[in-house]
């Protein structure tokens, strides 16, 4: 394996005297995988669109408001009032057959659908049929963009919070191996198998019912806080719970794989030659241990940010919070169509933008790439 | 065989193993005591029936073994039926027709708490005339309180708690707290003893009959409680167990088999399939199974199995395949592999045989890790409103807890109950699952 190697990377000598071409390497890397990505991506949404159009379910609802639409407005005007009701309803019918042909309801599916693929993938959503934005607008994306940043708010807090405080934990358990600590973090690894929402119960259990210390739900107090910082404080204190629940349900999995990651490679020989030669625990730590292993670790924490994505729409709802999961959820309760499908769009645009910056991070940990002998590998 | 034995007693050295044995064997037993009790569709029908079958329950009850844990004990429900209890009832013909009835029910009250309420149901038979019915309430300290005299028809319910005339007539409380009041006390206090129900009834011909039942609800209710529709949670909690397993071990093994067969498949054939299964987990990476599946259950049909079954498809191209795909690749250098090739053994064979088999004891900690994810993505759908439309599940009785603010309100066992469920069936499966990777994957044996 090349990961052996890896310390001798580090050292300036090598990594100074080619740095064009290392730079040219990764900005290369970096654009065959965004190709890569952006064609999965296209094929990612194309079978969402098929998935969501799935016996026609969809054009079904959209001929349906059409036509009860195109209803109420011969109904109400003045200049049809003279018609008898066969009448209106042949006029009704024409009037959809021309607007199904304006709409492009008329042509087969499969046209449709390479024309529903081109909007969604520059987010052209269309109009939410019942919810709209708090702004007021009905557009989908104004109604997901509003959405987006709770959502982006509480994941990435949870997932810096989950890297960090894993990636430490596991590194001063692989020091402390067999205390009691390590035993507890090998005993609580199971718990893992609990989604966040579960976590989520369990916590406003705790401190929202019983000891009534931090809030049930929602985003920020109502109403909202006047100052700047009393919004912020209150914002933090909205957080804690929903954050918790994430770190809280992935924690202990994070800790125990790697901990045990790191007994792995603790026991290869280049470290016990780095310990042969006296170097501080620190150092062996950063060099010998967390740098060879970083590109697996980011690998694997692209895998945990996906299913956060997931987890986040029940989580979201359990907590009130007014992200994209709340409304997901509050569309599938009004059968809002073109927000559930514009949604599910979002999350495999948000799935491919999370691979996509891990791939770049990847390319700036993995040596291999830098020196650009076997591009993706993990 | 072998390896199997000397696998078992490794694994049972584990006490996290065992312990997750235990669990799933509790559980196993949980599961085929609901069967043998109770047919799924009387659960179902159970389940899905209104207050006319959950008529003797309380509303939102806790379990009643709380009473063992509290120093001023809660009552449970008394029912008093005169068709089950012959002899409460007295008939005495007064001629010309005429007859009168005479129910006496003692209520034996030794609780600390007040009812919740209290109910009368009447069902009389009658051809023309309807018969009359007055009641009344005799106190241990030898009060009588009339609760009303009604004419009947085939069937009544009287509500005394919600009766305002009979309130007014209790000082103005409602009549679960003061038909049991002690009247000296400042504060409503429970006032102990035998109290009796007494309804006299008058029927006008030779054929009729008045049947009487009361019912002084309690504030606890079974072994789990009930919900806000009077149902006891414990038809769910049991039938969810069958259902939670079946599935997850369905869903589990769907999932497992189907992926490690398409990463066999690939590794041994190379090439343009390899290849493809390959690009083919790349999109499904970037597929959305979760909105997905909640836009098919919302669009289409929620039905578990339908559901279950779209996720174990959606799941066939996921990150596993590349984990086994790297054993197979090192798998298919291995001589006995090309010992095999060269007594020419078709390509089927090679896989199915040869491959497959060495892949076992990392598919088997995968698969039993797999199972509680299954039973938690059943939850989760369920709280997202999204259950399966009949069947009675962990999931759904937790969704219901939620919509219906059981933690708010302080319903806390309803939502506890569902999620120990769900938390020990977790934690029994992945500490099993765990072992077995620990035993079955040398390399993390002695960490």
């Amino acid at each position: 394996m090349a990961v052996s190697e890896a310390p001798s990377m580090q050292s300036p000598s090598t990594a100074g005297a080619p740095a064009g071409s290392a730079v040219w390497r990764i900005v290369r890397f970096t654009l065959t995988r965004f190709v890569a990505l952006f064609i999965t991506t296209v094929i990612g949404v194309y079978l969402t669109i098929l998935i969501a159009n799935m016996g026609g379910h969809v054009d079904e609802i959209r001929r349906a408001t059409i036509r009860e639409g195109l209803a109420m407005y011969v109904g109400m005007a003045q200049e049809y009032a003279h018609l008898t009701p066969v009448e209106r309803r042949q006029l009704v019918e024409q009037l959809a057959e021309v607007e199904y042909k304006r709409l492009g309801l008329d042509q087969p599916f499969i046209v449709r659908s390479f024309r529903y693929l081109g909007n969604a993938l520059i987010l052209n959503l269309g109009r939410a049929e019942q919810m709209t934005s708090d702004s007021g607008s009905s557009q989908v994306r104004n109604i997901i963009m509003e959405r987006l940043a709770p959502t982006l708010l509480l994941t990435a807090t949870s997932f810096l919070l989950l890297f960090f405080v894993s990636i430490f934990a596991a590194l001063a358990l692989s020091r402390r191996y067999g205390s009691f600590l390590d035993r507890l973090s090998v005993a609580l690894a199971p718990l893992s198998a609990a989604p966040s929402w579960f976590f989520g119960i369990f916590l406003i259990l705790i401190f929202a019912a019983v000891l009534q210390w931090l809030p049930f739900g929602g985003m920020v107090d109502a109403p909202p806080p006047p100052t700047r910082l009393a919004y912020f404080l209150s914002l933090l204190k909205h957080l804690v719970l929903p954050v918790g629940a994430i770190v809280l349900s992935s924690i202990f999995i994070g800790i125990y794989s790697w901990r045990t990651f790191f007994l792995i490679y603790s026991s290869e020989d280049y470290v016990d030659m780095a310990r042969a030669k006296g170097l501080p625990s620190g150092a062996i730590e950063r060099r010998y241990i967390l740098r060879p292993s970083m590109p697996y670790i980011v690998t694997s924490f692209a895998l945990s940010l996906i299913t956060l994505w997931g987890g986040s729409i029940i989580l979201e709802r359990v907590f009130n919070w007014p992200g994209l999961g709340r409304l997901f959820y509050q569309a599938t309760q009004v059968f809002d169509t073109p927000i559930i499908v514009g949604n599910t769009i979002i999350y495999a645009y948000l799935l491919a933008i999370t691979v996509f910056v891990l791939d770049f991070v990847y390319a700036l940990v993995d040596p291999r790439v830098k020196v650009g002998s076997e591009g993706r590998s993990a | 065989m072998n390896w199997m034995r000397t696998n078992l007693k490794l694994l049972t050295s584990y006490p996290s193993a065992l312990a997750g044995l235990v669990v799933i064997l509790a559980l196993v037993i949980m599961a085929v005591y609901a069967m043998v009790s109770m047919p799924l569709s009387e659960a179902i029908n159970l389940w899905r029936a209104g207050e006319g079958i959950w008529q003797d329950t309380p509303r939102n009850a806790a379990p009643a073994w709380l009473n063992v844990f509290r120093r001023e004990k809660l009552p449970v429900t008394q029912v008093y039926d005169t068709t089950q209890m012959p002899g409460s009832k007295t008939v005495e013909s007064l001629g010309g027709g005429l007859k009168e009835i005479r129910v006496v029910f003692p209520v034996e009250y030794a609780y600390d708490g007040f009812p919740q309420e209290i109910s009368v149901f009447t069902t009389a038979q009658f051809e023309q005339a309807r018969p009359n019915l007055t009641m009344y309430w005799l106190t241990p300290d030898g009060r009588e309180i009339p609760l009303g005299n009604e004419t009947l028809r085939a069937s009544e319910s009287f509500r005394l708690s919600q009766d305002t005339r009979l309130s007014r007539r209790l000082r103005n409380q409602p009549a679960e707290i003061g038909l049991f009041a002690d009247p000296g006390a400042p504060s409503p206090t429970v006032l102990k003893g035998t109290y009796q129900f007494v309804a006299e009834g008058i029927v006008f011909e030779d054929a009729a009959d008045i049947d009487v039942k009361l019912v002084v609800y309690g504030q606890l209710h079974g072994l789990a409680g009930t919900d806000h529709r009077r149902r006891d949670i414990m038809v769910a909690l049991l039938w969810g167990t069958p259902i939670a397993l079946a599935m997850g071990f369905v869903a589990a093994v769907g999932a497992t088999v189907s992926t490690m067969l398409i990463a066999a498949v690939g590794a041994w054939y190379g090439g343009w399939v390899d290849e493809l299964i390959q690009r083919i987990t790349e999109v499904h990476l970037i597929l959305p199974i979760l909105p997905i599946l909640i836009m098919v259950g919302t669009l289409y049909n929620r039905s578990l199995v339908v559901i279950m079954g779209l996720f174990v498809l959606l799941s066939v191209f996921s990150g596993g395949i590349k984990t086994y795909r790297a054993l197979f690749l090192q798998i298919k250098e291995a001589p006995y592999i090309e010992g095999a090739r060269s007594y020419s053994a078709s390509n089927m064979r090679i896989v199915f045989r040869y491959m497959v088999p060495r892949v076992l004891p990392v598919l088997i900690p995968q698969f039993v890790t797999l199972i509680p994810s299954f039973v938690f993505l059943e939850a989760t759908l369920a709280v997202l409103g999204l259950g399966d439309p009949l069947l009675p599940t962990w999931g759904k009785v937790l969704w219901e807890a939620e919509t219906n603010g059981a933690l708010f309100n302080g319903h806390y066992y309803w939502v506890l109950a569902p999620s120990v469920l769900l938390l020990v069936t977790g934690l029994g499966f992945s500490m099993l699952g765990f072992t077995l990777d620990r035993v079955f994957n040398p390399r993390l044996r002695g960490l």
